[in-house]
Formats: C-alpha cells, structure tokens, sequence
C-alpha cells in the first residue's frame, strides 16, 4: 500500500481515538487490523499523530503477540497449543491446517490471504482443539475440521461465515454469534446466582462508601485472580489515598492456561460483573471504569459494549448513578492484544496507558498510584460478580459457604482428562478427590491446580482442598490420565512461561530458557543425576530473584514436580554405565561449532553499514 | 532531618532517609551492593536483578527498595552472592561476549562484576543469539551483541538528553534494543556528545576511533575491582564524621 494511503488510513483511526498517547493500544490494533501490519510507515504516521517518538510505537507493535510489523494474511489462524489441546490432537490439527495451506505454522501464504500461528491458551480448554480465525472461535478441531474450514475460508473470504450453529446461552445473542459453548455444569448459590436488576447497585448506594467496604470486609471476600488479596482491604487503600481522580479496573485477561471460567461469566453475567465494578467506584471514590478484556475474547466486546449501552439507558451508568447526586461513573473497554503478562496488574495498567506490557515496580501500589498516576483498583471479573451477590444478599450469606479464611465459592475451569470438562461453581475448601469425582476424572495420575504457575498434585495428595490456605487458584484444574507424561507437560509448561515473559528481567527472561534446556536435555534421556540439582538451583534463583509473579512462578512446573514426581526424573537420569557424560551432544555441539563458525560473515550482511 | 532514621546493612548500622533505596543509603556509607542495570542520576527500574539483597528476610531489589526504619538488610550471604552470580552468568550466555576482542574489556561493568564474583567462566551453555551490529553512524557503533537489556541508554537518552534515541522490541529473549529510526542509528538525533552514549556498562554502545586509547593494565578495573571506588571514598567519610 502507498505511503499517503497508509497515512490517510492512520489518519482516520487516529481521529477515532483521539491523541492522548494511552490511546495507542486503541490505534495499533486498529491499523493492524486494517492493514494486516503496523509496518514502517504506520509506525511513522501513528508516532507523529501522538507526538511520541516512532521507537516507543515500535516497541509496543512489538511486545504483543497480535500486532506485527511484518504483513500478515487477510486472515490470521491461530491455533492454541496449550497442554489440554496437545493432548485432544493439536498436532493433527496443525498438520491438517498446514497441509491445507501449504505452509507451516509462523508462515503467511504467498497470495497473502493466510497466515498460520500458533498462540498460547485462548480460554476453550474445555473445547479443545480450539482457534481463533480473526476474531471467530472455531472448537473441537479434528484434521477433518481443519481441512473444512481452509475450504470455506477460500471459498467464502469470510471467518465469520465458519459459524455454523451457535454455542448455548448468550453465545447465540446476535452480537456475540459464536460456536463457544458454556459448559456451565454446576451453578451455585453466590456467582451463578442469576440475573442482576440493579438491586445490589442500589443497596450500596443508600449506604455510605465506607459502609460498602465494611460489609465487603465482612464477606472476608479475597481476590479470585489468584492473588487472593482482601478485596475489602484493597478498595481501603485506594479509598484513603489522596487524589481527586481514581479508577477502578476489570481484569478480564484470564490468561492462566485452562482458566476460561470468566469467559463464562461475561458470556451470561456481564451486568453482575459490571454491577460489582460500579460498586466498587463508588466505595474508592472513581468516575471512571475500565475493563481489560483480552484479544482472544474478542469476539465478545461488541454485546459487551452493547450491556454497558442498555446500562447507560438505564441509568445504572452515567451521571448519577441511580439517581445518586454526586456518583457519576462509566465504563469503557480496553482490548488487550495477546500478551499474558498483562494480567498482571501493573502491566495490565501499563498496556491500558499504551505503553509495553512490562510490570511495574511496587512500591507505588496501584492503589496509590496506578493508572495514569491515579490510585487505581483492579479486580479480577469474579471478585467483581462476588461483590454485587455480597451487597444483594448481605455478608452473611457469603459466608454461610467456603471456611473461614476462604469464604464463599469458587469458580473452576476443568480441562483435560474427565468426562465433563466445563466450569464448576463450587464451594470453597472443597477437596481435589471431590473435584474429581464431579467432573468424572477419577483416574486422574496428576491434577495441576491453578495452571502452570501453580502446583501439580498427585493421587496421594487427593485429599488437599482448593482455598487459599491450601491449594490457592484462580480456577484452572487440568486433569491428566494416567498416560499421560509428566515431563512432557512440564516442558509444555516452561515453553509458555519463555514465550510470555516480558523480558524486562534477566532471572525471567534468560533463565527460563535455561531451565527449559537443561530439562529437555533430561527428557531426551541425557541428563545425569547432577543436572537435577542444577534444574533446582536455577529453579530456585529465578523464583527468587524474578521481578514479579511471572517469573516467580515460571520455575513451579520443575520445583512442583521435581517435588511430587521425583521418581520419573530419577528414572530419566540413571548414571551412564560407561562413565561417558550423557549430557554431551557431538552432534549438537559439531552443529553448534558450524552455527559459531558461520556467523562472523552473517554478522557482516546483516550488520548495517 | 529529624525524619532520618537507620537500617543495618551486613550487620553494619547506616543513616537513611525517607524515599532513599537501600542501595543508595548503603553507597553513602561505602557499602557497595553490585549493580548494572542502575547507575547514578537515573530512575532506577529493577531490570538486571544483581542488587538482590534480602530486606527484612524478603528479597527484593536493592535499587528501588525504599528503605524504611530499623530495616534489617542482608547482601553479602552466601545465598545472595550465589543468586548474584548465576544472574551475571544469564547474562554472558546470554549475549555473545568475547572479552578477549571487546575494546571495553577492563572497563566492562559486566565484565568487572564477573571478576570481583570470582567467575572464571559461565556454567551455563550459551544461547549464541543473532544480534545486528549498527556502523552506520559516523561516531558511535552499536553492537548488540553485547547488549545486556540493562535500559541505561534509554533512560539516560530519554531522562537526560531528552531525546528518546533508544528503546526496545520484541518480548522475552526475543527484546533488542532498538534505535529511534526506521532501521539507523545514523538516522536518528544520537550525537556522541549524548549522555546516553557513555550510560552502556558494556561494550554495545561504543563512540568509533577510541579503542584501546587507554592501554590495557590501566583502565578502571584492571586497577581496582568494581565498587572499589564506593567503598573506598566512603571510608573518607566515615573517616570524616558520619555522612549527612
Ligand atoms: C503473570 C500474572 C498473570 C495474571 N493474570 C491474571 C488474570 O488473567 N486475571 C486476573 O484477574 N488476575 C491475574 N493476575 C493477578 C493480578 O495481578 C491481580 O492480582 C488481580 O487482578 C487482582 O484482582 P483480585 O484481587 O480480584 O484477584 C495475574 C498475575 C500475574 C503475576
Ligand atoms: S519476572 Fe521479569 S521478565 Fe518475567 S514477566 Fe516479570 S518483569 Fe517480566
Ligand atoms: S546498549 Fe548498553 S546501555 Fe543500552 S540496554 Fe544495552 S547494555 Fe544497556
Ligand atoms: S541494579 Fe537493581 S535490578 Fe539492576
């Protein structure tokens, strides 16, 4: 495309958006989808529109999996490769799909109508093999499908025309027109509760904003992203730091592999989600909302926009609030544009300000200083649809469910081997064996709870409970059989984690790596009993020494198991009989030789002058 | 200053103030806690992880951790230097350094840091990424080959020079450095004079017809080892009466 075409087209979406540089999520999404790129030319153009310089433009198009300065195809088809789809035949449905395009998996086709990726979960594990193709989710994938959909993508030039029934509840609604299922197998008593009328906004508005934060603190409700961080508490902090404007935030990212519970929830729910988000404003004292909702959810901002227009109508949005002189708040959604750091709450800030999704240093909390500098709450979509039960049905009856320091229910997204996979309300404190048994995964050999940040459970330990004093989530089970390889998913586990660090600190960004290489040198049968020590060492310095959760975390699949699953390691180690150091690759390491060799010239070309 | 208050460093009590890191306070009194992606006079970030020191047994990092009242700091344990060592070797496997051809050899931070940890050589294999060379501007070369990721330069250029010369792309071991121009760093507003050209602690950001003007068994960590120069001129002052 010319220069002034992609100038004029930078142009008009730039005035959609306005100028404000936390805007340039808005417009590199905007452009990427117009123009299949954010190249050269509309970096320069959206640089200039913004009056920022080009390379802070470059940097973001280049931190999020969904942007890209090189073209992609008219239709992108990303397929998740998570553990859950691995097993329900990812493979297969790569080699259809690659078959049928006739290039691989990174590759675009030469007529620039396709490209082909692969991305990390996109919320369907109870679905799988799941992808997206633009913004439509295609589920259940065989090769067959696959060779189907390459079919009609030709035929008919349209993703959306793929839809060919709709998935239950809302994910038929005109604006959402999805083949999506619910799987909602168990509703309970607090989240699944039912529609919302405005009751719980009211109640919290005839009482005062410290009254609101009581009664939250009553509930003893802690966050369900994960964190499990007092919500009560929180909204105290934000509410007493100074500042005459102040947010509160939605984080609708869910991007913890095998979690999709809030995909479920925004499907069926959006009003009690929204409800709990304007409670919240007006116990901290904010005017404005924000929900993050993740690229991969894409396909639900249009009826989503739509929810908050009728609540605008309704007056449950807008300039007092239900009639309540003084209490002005809305909502507008933020896109995300594929990155999971960026649920991670100082990064989620930094990409609502357009900026990478790199986290931020703590101290200043987000609830001193966060978004644009303002003191900011974030809570994760189910705390928020907690929030408004608490306020409509009163502390008490939240607390009538879970134990004392996990009240309430819980929601899990449960993947893998069962016979029903889906999204299970339950009470908090419930035992794994009777998880199990609800979804019909008995035989199960292993079950990671709260994906791969957190733990991965065997049979002995069946009897652990999901709360936060024992096996803390934010929701994800992931069922494995008894065939399956434990080291496998451990690999698989480490990929994500090299894949979706942020890169801005070293333990994270290089020892993920390094941890990964060292255990696929196991797995390949040529790791000594010294290399586990080492896989622990390194394990225990990047957890340690890691800038926030991502990297704290990343090491868990290889300490988890390293912990309950010793035997399989041990087993892969066995000292050579010959003595010879099984670590040592001549392969490899000749091919290593030939890569150092050639690269001195390579420098010379690809160097610029 | 009556809000000044102390914090004890490897058993050694220090003055600090409010919104003073732990690094800083200790620097004032000579105790050196090893850093690279830090540098006097600008924000620091948290990037690099080799100030990790333990603040009332919680690991944090120690240039951007305020310090706060009777805080109890550890940085010299086994534990710690151990932790510190493995990062420093993430970041040689990490890049492509062969310190026996850089011109900044000896006075390397990355290099000095690796000397004063007592490493002889990384244990880890290395990741021999591809990285670019950029000659392209008449003073200055890029080689990012050398790159530790550290920010300086972007900071310092933004911050300092108020120019936004550098920045970065890509995610995970995927991020580069990235120059503020379509591809050159000829191309963008980088002058040698620029704060930001001598921010690098290591050799990825050189000024061109310098190498080698200071001979080898000269240059600042071939004298004294990295830190040195903080412990040493805080004695001075600990000499001289307590720091204020
Ligand atoms: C790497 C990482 C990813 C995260 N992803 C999410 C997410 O997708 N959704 C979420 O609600 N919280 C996520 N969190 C937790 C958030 O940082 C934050 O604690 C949470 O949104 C607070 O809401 P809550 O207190 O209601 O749980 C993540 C944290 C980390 C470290
Ligand atoms: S641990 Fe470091 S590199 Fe990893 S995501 Fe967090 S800040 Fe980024
Ligand atoms: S060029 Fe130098 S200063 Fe800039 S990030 Fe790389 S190592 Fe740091
Ligand atoms: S100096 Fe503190 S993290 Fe780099």
């Amino acid at each position: 495309m010319a220069s002034e075409d992609i100038n004029r087209v930078v142009g008009e979406i730039g005035l959609r958006h306005g100028r404000e540089r936390w805007r340039l999520m808005d417009i590199v999404r905007d452009v990427q989808e117009r123009l299949g790129a954010v190249g050269p030319e509309a970096v320069d153009a959206i640089a200039g529109w913004l009056g920022i310089a080009r390379v802070e433009v470059e940097g973001v198009v280049g931190f999020y999996s969904f942007l890209s300065s090189g073209q992609r195809g008219r239709v992108v088809i990303r397929l998740c490769d998570d553990v859950i789809d691995r097993m329900a035949g990812y493979d297969a449905v790569r080699a259809a799909f690659e078959g049928a395009l006739g290039v691989k998996v990174g590759e675009t086709t030469p007529d620039g109508e396709f490209t082909l990726e692969r991305t990390a979960c996109i919320g369907m594990c109870d679905q799988a093999p799941a992808a997206l193709v633009n913004d439509v989710v295609v589920t259940n994938l065989s090769s067959d499908k696959a060779r189907v959909i390459v079919r009609m993508l030709r035929d008919q030039k349209d993703p959306s025309k793929l839809v060919h029934r709709f998935g239950d509840g809302n994910n038929s609604h005109p604006l959402v027109r999805s083949m999506v299922e619910n799987n909602l197998r168990k509703a309970g008593p607090i989240v699944f509760s039912g529609q919302t009328r405005g009751e719980a906004i009211r109640k919290a508005l005839a009482i005062s904003p410290a009254e609101v934060i009581r009664a939250i603190k009553t509930s003893r409700l802690r966050g369900r992203g994960g964190a499990g961080f007092p919500t009560g508490m929180k909204w105290e902090f934000a509410r007493a730091a100074a500042g005459d404007r102040k947010f509160v935030i939605c984080n609708a990212d869910e991007g913890e592999p095998g979690t999709f519970k809030d995909r479920v929830l925004l499907t069926e729910l959006p009003d009690r989600v929204f409800a709990g988000l304007t409670i919240a404003a007006y116990a901290v004292g904010a005017a404005e909302g924000i929900v993050y909702l993740r690229a991969e959810y894409a396909y639900l901002r249009r009826f989503l926009e739509q929810v908050l227009e009728k609540r605008r109508a309704d007056g449950l949005l807008g300039r007092s609030v239900c009639g309540k002189p003084g209490f002005d708040f809305d909502i507008r959604i933020q896109m995300g544009a594929g990155a999971y750091i960026c649920g991670e709450e100082t990064a989620l800030i930094n990409s609502c300000e357009g900026l990478r999704g790199e986290p931020r240093n703590r101290p200043p909390f987000p609830a001193q200083r966060g978004y644009l500098g303002c003191p900011t709450v974030v809570n994760n979509v189910e705390t928020l649809a907690c929030v408004t039960r608490i306020l409509e049905a009163g502390p008490a009856t939240f607390c009538e469910r879970g134990t004392h320091q996990s009240s309430g229910t819980k929601l899990l997204s449960i993947s893998g081997d069962c016979t029903l996979p889906g999204v299970y309300e339950v009470d908090m404190g419930i035992t794994l064996r009777e998880v199990l048994e609800l979804c019909g995964g008995e035989d199960a050999a292993a079950v990671q709870v709260g994906g791969p940040s957190r733990e991965m459970v065997g049979p002995a330990e069946f009897h652990r409970t999901i709360d936060y004093d024992d096996l803390a989530t934010g929701g994800a089970v992931l069922v494995f059989g008894p065939d399956r390889n434990i080291v496998e998913i451990v690999s698989a586990f480490m990929e994500f984690f090299v894949h979706e660090s942020c890169g801005f600190c070293t333990p994270c960004r290089v020892g993920t790596v390094l941890l990964k290489e060292k255990l696929d040198r196991v797995i390949a049968g040529r790791g000594e009993p010294k290399d586990l020590e080492d896989m622990l060492e390194l394990a225990e310095t990047i957890k340690q020494t890691s800038r926030c959760g991502l990297g704290q975390a990343s090491p868990n699949p290889v300490l988890m198991t390293l912990r309950s699953f010793r035997p399989v390691y041990d087993a892969l180690v066995k000292p050579d009989p010959h003595g010879y150091r099984r670590g040592f690759d001549l392969q490899a390491s000749l091919r290593e030789a030939e890569r150092v060799a050639g690269r001195g010239s390579q420098q010379h070309q690809e160097g610029v002058p | 200053m009556s809000d000044r208050f102390t914090i004890t460093v490897d058993g050694r009590e220090i003055p600090a103030a409010p919104g003073q890191t732990i690094l800083a306070a200790a620097q004032a009194s000579g105790i050196y806690i090893p850093r690279l992606c830090h540098m006097d006079g600008i924000e620091p970030v948290g990037a690099c992880r080799v100030c990790t020191v333990r603040a009332n047994g919680r690991v944090v990092a120690a240039c951007t951790q305020p310090a706060t009242a009777s805080m109890v700091v550890q940085s010299q344990t086994d534990e710690l230097v151990s932790w510190r060592r493995q990062l420093v070797e993430m970041l040689f496997v990490e890049g492509n350094h062969f310190c026996m051809f850089c011109e900044k050899s000896g006075s390397c931070e990355l290099q000095g840091l690796a000397y004063r940890l007592g490493i002889a050589a990384p244990r880890y294999e290395s990741i021999w990424p591809r990285r670019e060379v950029d000659a392209s501007h008449p003073d200055i070369i890029l080689d990012r080959n050398r790159c530790i990721l550290c920010g300086r330069c972007e900071r310092t250029s933004r911050d300092l020079d108020g120019k936004h010369v550098f920045g970065f792309v890509g995610r995970g071991i995927h991020k580069r450095l990235a120059v503020n121009a379509r591809a050159r760093l000829a191309d963008t507003g980088a002058d040698v004079t620029d704060l930001a050209i001598g921010a690098c602690p290591v050799g990825a950001i050189l000024r061109k017809n310098r190498a080698y003007r200071t001979p080898v068994g000269d240059r600042p960590f071939d004298r004294e080892p990295i830190g040195a120069p903080v412990e040493t001129r805080a004695e001075l002052t600990i000499n001289g009466g307590p720091a204020s």
